[in-house]
């Protein structure tokens, strides 16, 4: 089996759950390409071959600077020809999850999205994907010849090998038709951990009160290098911006920890959160619903608890 | 401007999930059914350009007959007219080629939908449209304007935003803060009772994927309580048990 990989670079290296996805593809077949599209350099793309790619296509032309979903299409349902691919892979993303969606319609493949788990190798491949929220999974084959699958964070364990991949340049085929969209600007949250990429999170929800005593939050996850989540109420309110909004109509996350504080724990807020391995829920409300969905829970007072917490791991940390 | 609205029939967000027939079948049992909440915000925003632009507003659900109280709601909120495909959506692609059918005909200058249906979160139809298509896609949208022709919008990336335009026709899929969510009022609920709402059969699609089975995830173990003063126990077990630190 011949598996592409479509990899996602920020600022010329290959992000965090790309190299999932790369680790995805190495536990399926020993035949992993990898494409990539826009500036890097040659070491870090050969360095992809530690966790499994034995090539890396790169398509460095500037026109794919920018994260154009129908030209990176175009451009991966090319790379897929020319190697002769039988499955594409990526990780669910803004940019990668429609890239791969349009893919598949030029390439007439099945289709899985949220893939959760590696599958058994074999013709017809019969994948795990999260439906419902993550409140359930389906077990489903895709029958066609061409299959492609976007997996969600944690679907494949890294391993680190010995090995570097070859690294060639492909000038692609770009239509103009591809590029009716214009990216003006982006605004970037900098210096902080993505959200859906964190392997910590520290959410806060109304019992914080207000946006001035995020603070101690945010004191919370610089000490455990963790990233900053909070409930819907609190993003409606602007005491957040919109894109650290966990739940059913927001990010879904699926970090080793999650830190719930002041957090009821809606129906809707646990939608986002139940991938996670462990939660933390700190309230003071013991019949608070989050509870019972929680690993450790802790009934009190967050303005009292949270600064005691934050001392006492930074003694083991 | 011709705007359509593509809206899935979803089980209310409280709703429990059990399945049914050896786990093929979703038991809808007790469930409650709702416009989903991303393509209620896609809907409010169509209906907001066709009161400041001036537009026509078609919903379009894929759905056997019992979706068709949805259709009406939305009918209340402010949409003109109604479209059904009767056929059980499958998956991702087979309601992408009947979205995709019926906007052939329809000539629409925007299709707006939500960034993903909250049952089955393939998050892919938007962008399947568009390919069909050969249209650009944009999701997921939190703010979209139209002026002169082009789409100006911000649509939500990992930790931030992006700003980005592009010239009609389009494929949006759209989230909040795109548009407050609508409630119908009296006398929208009296006028959808008889604004048109035409059914048409499905466009053969098949996606090559089979449901085999459906699961549950494993319940959740009891939790541990730690008092208060003890937060360092807290910090001990989180090391030392859970291996999280
Ligand atoms: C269609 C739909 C979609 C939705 N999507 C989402 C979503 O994606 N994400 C989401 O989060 N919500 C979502 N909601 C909203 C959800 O139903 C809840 O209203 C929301 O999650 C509640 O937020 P909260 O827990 O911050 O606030 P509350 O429910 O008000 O809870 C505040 C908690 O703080 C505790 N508290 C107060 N003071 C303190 C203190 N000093 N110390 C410790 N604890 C304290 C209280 O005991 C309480 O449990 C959605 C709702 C609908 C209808």
């Amino acid at each position: 089996m011949n598996i592409l990989v479509f990899a996602e670079l920020s600022e010329g290296k290959v992000k965090s759950n790309s190299i999932e996805a790369i680790a995805f593809a190495r536990a399926l077949s020993k035949s992993v390409t990898v494409v990539v599209m826009g500036k890097s350099d040659e070491e870090s793309l050969s360095g992809l071959g530690k966790y499994g790619a034995v090539k890396v296509i790169w398509a460095d032309d500037d026109r794919l600077s920018a994260g154009i979903i129908q030209a990176y299409a175009s451009v991966i349902t090319q790379v897929f020809h020319a190697i002769n691919a039988d499955v594409l892979v990526a990780a669910d993303s803004s940019l990668a999850t429609p890239v791969a969606a349009r893919a598949a319609i030029k390439l007439q493949a099945s289709l899985a999205t949220n893939v959760v788990e590696v599958p058994q190798p074999g013709e017809n491949l019969e994948v795990k994907r999260g439906i419902f929220t993550g409140k359930a999974f389906a077990r489903v084959i895709l029958s066609k010849p061409k299959k492609v699958i976007t997996i969600k964070k944690n679907a494949a364990e890294v391993k680190e090998h010995e090995g570097s991949a070859t690294v060639e340049r492909f000038s692609p085929q770009l239509n103009d038709a591809d590029f009716k969209i214009r990216i003006l600007s982006s605004e970037k949250a900098t210096g902080h951990i993505l959200l859906p990429e964190a392997d910590i999170v520290v959410s806060g929800g109304r019992g914080m009160k207000g946006p001035e005593h995020w603070g101690m939050l945010e004191e919370l996850a610089r000490v455990l290098n963790a990233a900053t989540g909070c409930s819907k109420p609190v993003s409606d309110m602007g005491w957040r911006p919109h894109h650290e909004h966990v739940g059913q109509t927001g990010v879904k996350v699926a970090p080793q920890l999650y830190i719930a504080v002041g957090i009821s724990g809606a129906i809707q807020h646990l939608a986002g959160v139940n991938s996670s391995k462990c939660i933390v829920v700190i309230n003071k409300d013991p019949d608070a619903p989050f509870f019972k969905a929680a690993d450790y829970g802790i009934v009190g007072d967050a303005f009292e608890i949270i600064p005691k917490l934050t001392e006492a791991i930074k003694a083991v940390r | 401007m011709k705007i359509l609205v593509c809206i899935s029939h979803v089980p209310d967000t409280t709703s429990r999930i059990n399945f049914t027939d050896n786990n093929t079948r979703f038991d809808t049992t007790g469930v409650q059914f709702i416009v989903g909440p991303y393509d209620d915000y896609a809907l409010a925003r169509a209906v907001e350009l066709k009161e400041s632009l001036g537009a026509s507003v078609t919903v379009l659900n894929i759905g056997t007959a019992d979706t068709e109280p949805t259709l009406r709601k939305a009918l209340a909120i402010g949409a003109d007219d109604a479209i059904r495909v009767n056929a059980q959506p499958v998956d991702s692609y087979f309601v992408a080629a009947q979205i995709a059918a019926q906007a052939r005909e329809g000539n629409y200058d925007l299709i707006l939908m939500g960034r993903e249906s909250i049952d089955y979160n393939g998050g892919v139809v938007h962008a399947m449209v568009g390919e069909l298509l050969g249209m650009p896609s944009v999701s997921p949208v939190m703010k979209l304007d139209i002026e002169g022709g082009i789409a100006k919008m911000a649509r939500e990336i990992e930790g931030g935003k992006e700003y980005l335009e592009a010239p009609l026709p389009l494929v949006l899929g759209c989230q909040e803060p795109i548009a407050e969510w609508k409630i119908p009022n009296m006398r929208g609920i009296m006028s959808a009772r008889t604004k048109p709402l035409k059914v048409v059969e499905a466009v053969p699609a098949d996606s090559g994927v089979q449901l085999k089975q459906y699961e549950l995830p494993p319940p959740k173990g009891a939790v541990k309580m730690i008092p208060a003063d003890h937060v360092e126990e807290l910090v001990r077990l989180l090391k030392n048990e859970a291996k999280v630190l």
